[in-house]
């Protein structure tokens, strides 16, 4: 099956729902990774719970996309038929799950973000991403709750749950900086009231992790840590295209199929 | 033409509009069947379209709640065969659904069902230690503690009452 370009030289809002759409289902897939392998029945239901919420999320802003975009795509051709390059989340997202300790941690991080985000969003002066945003906030409160939950308990747990913890914050801290990236599209939509600025939502975001860290007992990382970046671009590492392989086999290999 | 049909021939548009909703609102909700979609506030509206047929609005619980699709199917199934014209279903994002717009019918049959119904009002945007206390569905106890925030569908939580020793689904507050 053919591969698509949609996000390469896309209008602002057309990216901006692509990028929010991205994010949204890399980190919904990663988490429904877990499916069947999760460490106890709670985290299996909570897990798919949570991808659940992502991929819905991720369903209302690719239809809308095909809509911005025109040209009689669905929600599907978006998912399935774009290359790693097309994809613009953040790269945070497509990190793989390793160890439970690294799926809680991306998740705080991503969720943290992601809270006052949605919630700035509803202010948007573009009606679908403001109703998106609306449900997605008291979703992602539940995430942030529950992610938050765990890194206190494996931070201010066992020497083998903290060691496991402080390797995941080792490994994913250097892709939090992109969160809060903006690049020309980005402030064009910002300038117009359609999209928030995330660099104002940076001190919301820094007392979020700082509290959960505190409880973890777990330092918060320098200022000035060398920040990853891309994904929000194209650019990213090798695993995006792993996942997606997978993700995109079936709908490639037998177009159409439906069951 | 159904004798259903036939009996709604003549009906203006806001007697259709209300007998859409009404035939609309008795669809159960696929995975908690006790609930009707008016019970759980999942229907929104019903207006008559320019072109004669019916259009019910519908609005999900959760993004990525996967009954949509069914109430979808099963609400333009139930119009068709009450002899409403040309039924068609729409989804619609805003305002976003809340558990406030459940009704009291529907938290008490949630309750006699085996689920906690959620709070009146929701409580949002809470990272710590915001859980409300909830009665035990069946004994009504308020020993009870969460097993987990997330249940067996995305709109539910996992508590346990620990006078009766039941585990119980909390429909969370959203």
């Amino acid at each position: 099956m053919t591969s698509i370009l949609v996000a390469r030289d896309a209008p602002p809002l057309l990216l901006h729902t692509l990028r929010l759409a991205d994010t949204a289902l890399v980190l919904g897939h990663r988490l429904s990774e877990w499916t069947g392998q999760a460490p106890m029945l709670e985290e299996e239901l909570a897990l798919a719970n949570v991808a659940l919420d992502l991929i819905g999320q991720a369903r209302s802003l690719y239809a809308y996309a095909a809509e911005l975009e025109g040209k009689g795509r669905t929600e599907d051709d978006l998912a399935y038929l774009r290359d790693a390059p097309e994809y613009r989340n953040l790269l945070i997202a497509e990190q793989p799950n390793g160890d439970f300790a690294r799926t809680v941690l991306r998740q705080l991080l991503v969720s943290a973000f992601m809270l006052p985000y949605w919630h700035a969003l509803t202010a948007s002066r573009d009606e679908t991403l403001a109703a998106v945003a609306a449900k997605a906030e008291k979703e992602v409160a539940y995430h942030l709750r529950h992610a938050g939950e765990w890194v206190i308990r494996l931070g201010d747990g066992t020497d083998e749950s903290r060691s496991r913890m402080e390797d995941a914050l080792d490994e994913l801290w250097p892709f939090t900086g992109e969160m809060f990236e903006t690049d020309e599209s980005d402030r064009a939509l910002i300038a117009g009231g359609f999209a928030p600025d995330p660099a104002a939502l940076r001190p919301e975001w820094d007392a979020t992790v700082a509290r959960v860290f505190a409880e973890a007992t777990l330092p918060v990382p320098q200022a000035g840590t060398w920040m990853q970046s891309g994904g929000r671009r194209g650019v990213h590492g090798e695993h995006l295209g792993h996942m997606l392989a997978t993700m995109q086999h079936l709908p490639r290999a037998y177009p159409g199929a439906a069951w | 033409m159904t004798a259903a049909a036939a009996r709604l021939v003549g009906l203006g548009g806001h007697r259709l509009r209300l007998r859409a909703l009404e035939v609309a609102g008795e669809v159960a909700d696929p995975e908690i069947p006790v609930l009707s979609i008016a019970d759980l506030g999942v229907l929104r509206d019903a207006r008559l379209r320019d072109d004669g047929g019916v259009e019910v609005d519908i609005t999900p619980t959760y993004s990525g709640c996967p009954a949509m699709n069914m109430i979808a199917v099963q609400v333009e199934a139930a119009l068709l065969e009450a002899g409403l014209p040309a039924p068609r279903v729409r989804l619609v994002l805003s305002p976003a659904w809340t558990t406030d717009w459940m009704t009291d019918a529907g938290r008490e049959k949630l309750r006699a069902y085996g689920i906690a119904p959620p709070a009146p009002r929701a409580s949002r945007r809470a990272l710590f230690g915001m859980d409300e206390e909830l009665a035990c569905p069946r004994c009504g106890g308020t020993d009870t503690e969460k097993l987990s925030e997330f249940g067996s569908t995305a709109c539910k939580s996992l508590w346990r009452c620990t006078a009766c020793r039941e585990p119980f689904d909390h429909f969370k507050c959203l």
